[in-house]
């Protein structure tokens, strides 16, 4: 496992180098490159930006001296300013993470589990109409984009029932609330958003789901259960399951980075403070330093997903582990 | 017909979607760029069967037209891809060693990147533009077919029809070219068509930011901009676009898991 762990853990060095430079790159040397806007009339960036812009990267180095001095600084956490407020970067970033990440993990928790509950529902009657409805139920929820499923949904719960909030994430009086009812007023801001965004990669899940667990009961070991007269409950619950579970790990790890990009459109919507509207006001004001620090950091983030998702995988099946050198 | 029912509803949603937007100035009732003061935010009526936006264009005639640019988009971009990802998967499993090393750790590194980052980090640099958006999802969205074609032609690299090619003396280019990469196809239109799916989903959200197909040009995911301030007043500005991508995005999904039990 320890061998297994270094070679996953050193397997991150290349990945970093690659990210920053594609991230660099996709800065400098697109059209309309930073270095290009600062001898633009562009009315959207100001010259003060614009000369702390060239001041910042060095823009007149040659470019790989701009890139160690760009990467150096990151090591150090140091991300530089925002144009807009001239605050560090990494504070407005680390300000806003509190609550992607409270979005992102509760809908993962709810994804996974009912992805895996319809998944297993589905795999133990196939071709029956609750599999059927449950493919094609599934079809549609994947083919809808989230956006507009969130549009639906507020024009529903929140304007014509009068179930949730519209958007934002605390109520106007919010200042004046207990701490506990600070937090069931958040839960309430964010049930709507959550829902809606799990809806999405829920299709995806429990398809993959149905299809290891149609797999899994296929097996011989699953025989050898039943053959040795254990409970029905007991060989899908306890042995079938563990096996087929294993997979989902994986894909759960893929989905980060949708669920970071998505955050960008549904924060929006709803008008959470995340990073993913941070991102979005930061594009719209061409605000460059905190750009490339969220293009890095978003990649990093995924990178650190999948890892988790793959040391997991590991620790809980010792045939990836010793199978494979 | 019976057999690939999921082929046969794929065909024909897309079929339909396609011959509206081809001959989209035949079917729109209306001009979809003609403002109409008397009609502002109208609701659906027999003359405007889809009802008019807030500034009096019909509805029904600005989809017709934004199918046109959704599914350009839609095809263009992947078409990019596609084309980008058999190159490098067939370079990276025919000649092995750093080649591939190479390209596919550039792809595992791409799949790092939330993609959705990524374009609206160039969209920041770029004007935003319809060609500039087809480029950019075609340019982001290779990694998945270069995996494909990879691994189809590791396993076909082996088999005895290309070891005899190869005794014969024809040319690396001939090989790749002529008999690989045209033997990889089919999981690669699989993949294709799904891509075309998400394609036109990105393109829609990133018009739906406003950052993606500017007005006046109809598009799916812009129209959908003015839901967010007709929310309550206007339910037939957010339900009809919406429902124009979720039926396209099924035709492809079905499109492609259709052609996947063709082609086995």
């Amino acid at each position: 496992m320890l061998r297994y762990l270094i070679k996953r853990l050193l397997g991150i060095i290349p990945l970093l180098f690659g990210i920053t430079v594609i991230s660099f790159a996709v800065i400098h040397l697109a059209p309309g490159k930073p270095a290009a806007v600062e001898q633009s009339m562009d009315p959207r960036v100001s010259a003060e930006s614009r000369a702390r812009m060239a001041k910042l990267y060095g823009l007149d180095r040659p470019l790989h001296a701009q890139y160690i001095d760009w990467v150096a600084k990151m090591a150090r956490f140091d991300f530089g300013r925002s144009f807009g407020d001239n605050r560090p970067v990494l504070d407005k970033i680390l300000e806003r993470i509190p609550v992607t990440l409270a979005i992102n993990i509760s809908s993962l928790l709810l994804i996974f589990g009912l992805g895996v509950f319809l998944g297993i529902k589905g795999a133990l009657r196939p071709n029956s109409l609750f599999d059927h409805s449950l493919t094609v139920g599934m079809f549609l929820l994947f083919a809808a984009p989230t956006f507009w499923l969130a549009l639906l949904a507020m024009q529903l719960f929140s304007i014509q029932l009068g179930w949730f909030p519209i958007s934002g994430l605390t109520s106007l009086d919010y200042e004046y609330f207990s701490p506990l009812r600070k937090f069931l007023d958040i839960c309430w801001h964010l049930f709507l958003p959550v829902c809606v965004i799990s809806f999405g990669s829920l299709a995806g899940i429990s398809r993959y789901m149905r299809a290891s667990m149609i797999e899994t009961l296929r097996q011989p070991f699953i025989t050898a259960c039943r053959a040795k007269g254990l409970s029905r409950g007991a060989v899908i619950y306890k042995h079938a399951l563990r096996n087929a579970i294993l997979p989902i790990v994986t894909i759960v790890g893929l989905s980060i980075p949708g669920l970071l990009g998505g955050s960008v459109i549904f924060e929006s919507i709803f008008a959470l403070p995340g990073i993913g509207r941070l991102f979005y006001e930061a594009v719209m004001t061409r605000d460059y330093p905190l750009i490339m620090a969220e293009v890095v950091l978003g990649a990093v983030l995924t990178m650190i997903g999948n890892l988790v998702a793959d040391i997991s995988y590991a620790y809980a099946d010792p045939r990836i582990k010793y199978g494979k050198k | 017909m019976r057999k690939n029912p999921y082929l046969t509803a794929g065909v024909v949603i897309i079929g339909l979607m396609s011959l509206a937007a081809i001959f989209a100035p035949l079917l729109s009732p209306y001009d979809p760029s003609v403002i109409d003061h008397a009609n502002l935010l109208s609701s659906p009526s027999a003359s405007h069967v889809m009802g008019t936006d807030s500034l009096g264009r019909d509805l029904l005639s600005r989809m017709i037209y934004g199918a046109r640019i959704s599914l350009s988009i839609g095809l263009i971009a992947v078409g990019i891809s596609v084309i980008l990802g058999i190159l490098l998967g067939a370079l990276a499993g025919f000649y092995g060693g750093w080649v591939d090393t190479l390209i596919m750790r550039f792809a595992d590194i791409m799949l790092c990147f939330p993609t959705f980052f990524l374009i609206l980090a160039v969209v920041a640099l770029t004007e935003p533009s319809i060609f500039n958006i087809m480029a950019i999802i075609g340019l982001t969205g290779w990694m998945g077919a270069a995996r494909l074609v990879r691994g189809e032609i590791l396993s076909l690299k082996e088999r005895e029809f290309i070891q005899a090619e190869q005794s014969l003396g024809a040319s690396h280019a001939r090989i790749i070219g002529l008999h690989l990469v045209p033997n990889a196809m089919g999981p690669v239109m699989v993949h294709a068509t799904l891509g075309i799916a998400s394609a036109i989903l990105l393109e829609s959200g990133l018009s739906f930011l406003g950052l993606g197909v500017q007005p006046p040009v109809p598009s799916w995911g812009n129209i959908l901009i003015e839901s967010k301030s007709t929310l309550g007043i206007a339910w037939w500005i957010t339900l009809y676009p919406g429902l124009a991508i979720l039926l396209t995005i099924l035709g492809f999904n079905f499109l492609s898991e259709g052609l996947k039990k063709k082609l086995g």
